[in-house]
């Protein structure tokens, strides 16, 4: 693919101090001994033929942003990455897709205009669903994600099923989609904007039919991509995407609930889509502040700090990954919780991982648990 | 009219996983005693059935083949102790990912064939046929392989 010069221009690259700041910063960086964001910048920059900057290292960023928020000249790095891998091209890359590259594959398979998926047989009887109507609850990929990582220890459907209880108790009977796609997020920031594309124009047309006004999603990924990535394709949305936290801290500040349950100690890991990238750091924190007898501690790195779980899009999970997300689960002990709530159903399932390890589970001793399933336990 | 003839005509094309140490021998015994089996088959030798990732099986549907056949030792033949288990174990998994996924069970089918049976090979690579033919061609193929229709009819004329 041709380089467009305008798009790397708008990212600023072109003003780049050569600091160091965005390395000193990276949790990648921090551990890796051949990757350095400035250094990918500067090679790019130099010489613009693919071959100098195809290496694996450009797949091993993790696009949480760390970087854009520290840099003096104000570069939108995971801008210039993803226009980057853009340019490279998929069929170029030297990363790896972890598990056998089943997720891309089920992806690309999902981008075939007359599948007809059969991915709502977890709805059970106990959940009200509609139809039609102004909600619409957007999925994701969490179906999927419950048959893969089951062995792992996480049910990824127990979000989708204490997302849907949440909204019932709030007397919201959303919609579902049938033959909801994946959002693209993964295609997106890998840089394959064709399949990105067709994903995006099935979802968009689907969710535009379907007439809903307010699109709520349990997945952070997903609530980047439908808010920020389609209006970019498809100009302004029919619909308002929102992020459940949003939404029930919303709920809970209206009615002024409250609501009663067990004591736990949490803390909670920012995910990088949710915070950084869309700057949602205040509504999952009211909605633990709304649960009595929980006890919330900070971690070490929070809010515009936090740090990412450790692999993005299901490239190149290694040895650093796991580094990083020990750093994280040891942060995460300091603090006295016994519980670590994310916000994001990939960091649960990259922490489970993690977890695996014995020694490491030994250590640290931390159940990780999503913000919806904790909030369920409280509706009861 | 001239639709149906195309139906009967279909050939599918399946890729069949086998072991190493089991079935690949099957079909290779199956050779040296002249027993016939339909040549829709792509043979691809894997050390160990264990080895299938749900990936390669996913894969193979998305680049147009019409079934996959993914055979093996026995669990208390295979060479690696617990790698029919693991493939077993994994196959459940496919499975569901399949289902979810909407694509007709009948494409994908998980066999255990030891070396000594043979004919048990080319009996499930005629059953398999047969299935497949009846489902027709791999709908995914036309959306994810654009040409792939032309392609597949000029090979068939050569």
């Amino acid at each position: 693919m041709e380089i467009n010069i305008a798009q790397i221009r708008e990212t600023n690259a072109f003003s780049c101090l050569e600091c160091g700041k965005c390395t000193g910063t990276c949790p990648v960086a921090r551990y890796s001994k051949t990757f350095s964001p400035r250094m990918i910048l500067i090679r790019a920059l130099r010489n613009t033929h693919p071959d100098s900057i195809k290496s694996a290292d450009l797949w091993s960023c993790l696009t949480c942003q760390r970087c854009d928020e520290i840099c003096p000249s104000d570069i939108k790095y995971t801008e210039f990455i993803h226009l980057l891998r853009q340019f490279v091209g998929i069929e170029n890359r030297e990363g790896t897709c972890s598990h056998g590259g089943i997720l891309e594959s089920i992806s690309r398979i999902m981008t075939a205009p007359d599948l007809k998926q059969q991915r709502l047989d977890w709805v059970g009887r106990d959940f009200q669903t509609a139809p039609s109507g102004e909600y619409l609850y957007f999925v994701g990929c969490l179906p999927y994600f419950d048959v893969l990582f089951n062995e792992i220890g996480t049910q990824s459907l127990n979000i989708a099923r204490s997302t849907l209880k949440i909204l019932n108790y709030f007397d919201i009977k959303p919609q579902l989609l049938p033959n909801e796609k994946c959002c693209g997020h993964d295609f997106y920031w890998n840089g394959d904007l064709e399949n990105f594309r067709k994903l995006a124009e099935a979802n968009f047309e689907q969710i535009k039919k379907s007439g809903a006004r307010y699109v709520i999603t349990s997945c952070p990924e997903c609530y980047r991509t439908l808010k920020t990535d389609y209006p970019r394709f498809f100009g302004k949305l029919p619909f308002e995407v929102k992020h459940i936290s949003e939404f029930l801290a919303e709920q809970l500040q209206q009615k002024k609930h409250r609501l009663k349950g067990d004591g736990l100690r949490v803390t909670f890991q920012d995910p990088c889509r949710l915070g950084r990238h869309l700057g949602v750091y205040e509504p999952p924190r009211q909605v633990l502040r709304h649960l009595s007898g929980l006890e919330f501690n900070e971690m070490a790195h929070h809010h515009k700090r936090a740090i990412c779980c450790g692999v993005t899009g299901w490239m190149n999970c290694s040895q650093i990954s796991k580094q990083i997300q020990a750093q994280r689960l040891r942060e995460a002990r300091a603090t006295g919780a016994d519980t670590l709530i994310t916000a994001c159903p990939k960091c649960q399932i990259h922490f489970q991982c993690a977890l695996l390890d014995k020694q490491l589970k030994e250590e640290v001793n931390l159940t990780v648990q999503d913000l919806t399933e904790v909030v369920v336990t409280y509706l009861a | 009219m001239a639709k149906r003839k195309v139906k009967n005509d279909f050939q599918p094309r399946i890729v069949v996983f086998a072991c190493n140490w089991c079935s690949y021998p099957a079909a290779d015994a199956a050779g040296i005693n002249r027993l016939q089996y339909p040549p829709n088959v792509r043979i691809i030798r894997t050390m160990c059935m264990g080895r299938v990732n749900p990936a390669f099986v996913l894969k193979a549907l998305e680049m147009g083949a019409d079934g996959v056949l993914v055979s093996g030792c026995h669990f208390e033949d295979c060479h690696y102790s617990f790698g029919a288990r693991k493939a077993a174990e994994q196959y459940q998994k496919l499975e569901k990912i399949v289902q979810l996924l909407g694509i007709e069970k009948g494409r994908i089918r998980q066999e255990f064939i030891s070396a000594a049976e043979f004919p048990k090979f080319v009996q499930v690579v005629h059953e398999m046929v047969e299935q497949v033919r009846k489902l027709g061609p791999n709908p995914l193929a036309k959306s994810l392989l654009p040409g792939h229709k032309e392609k597949r009819e000029e090979m068939a004329v050569n």
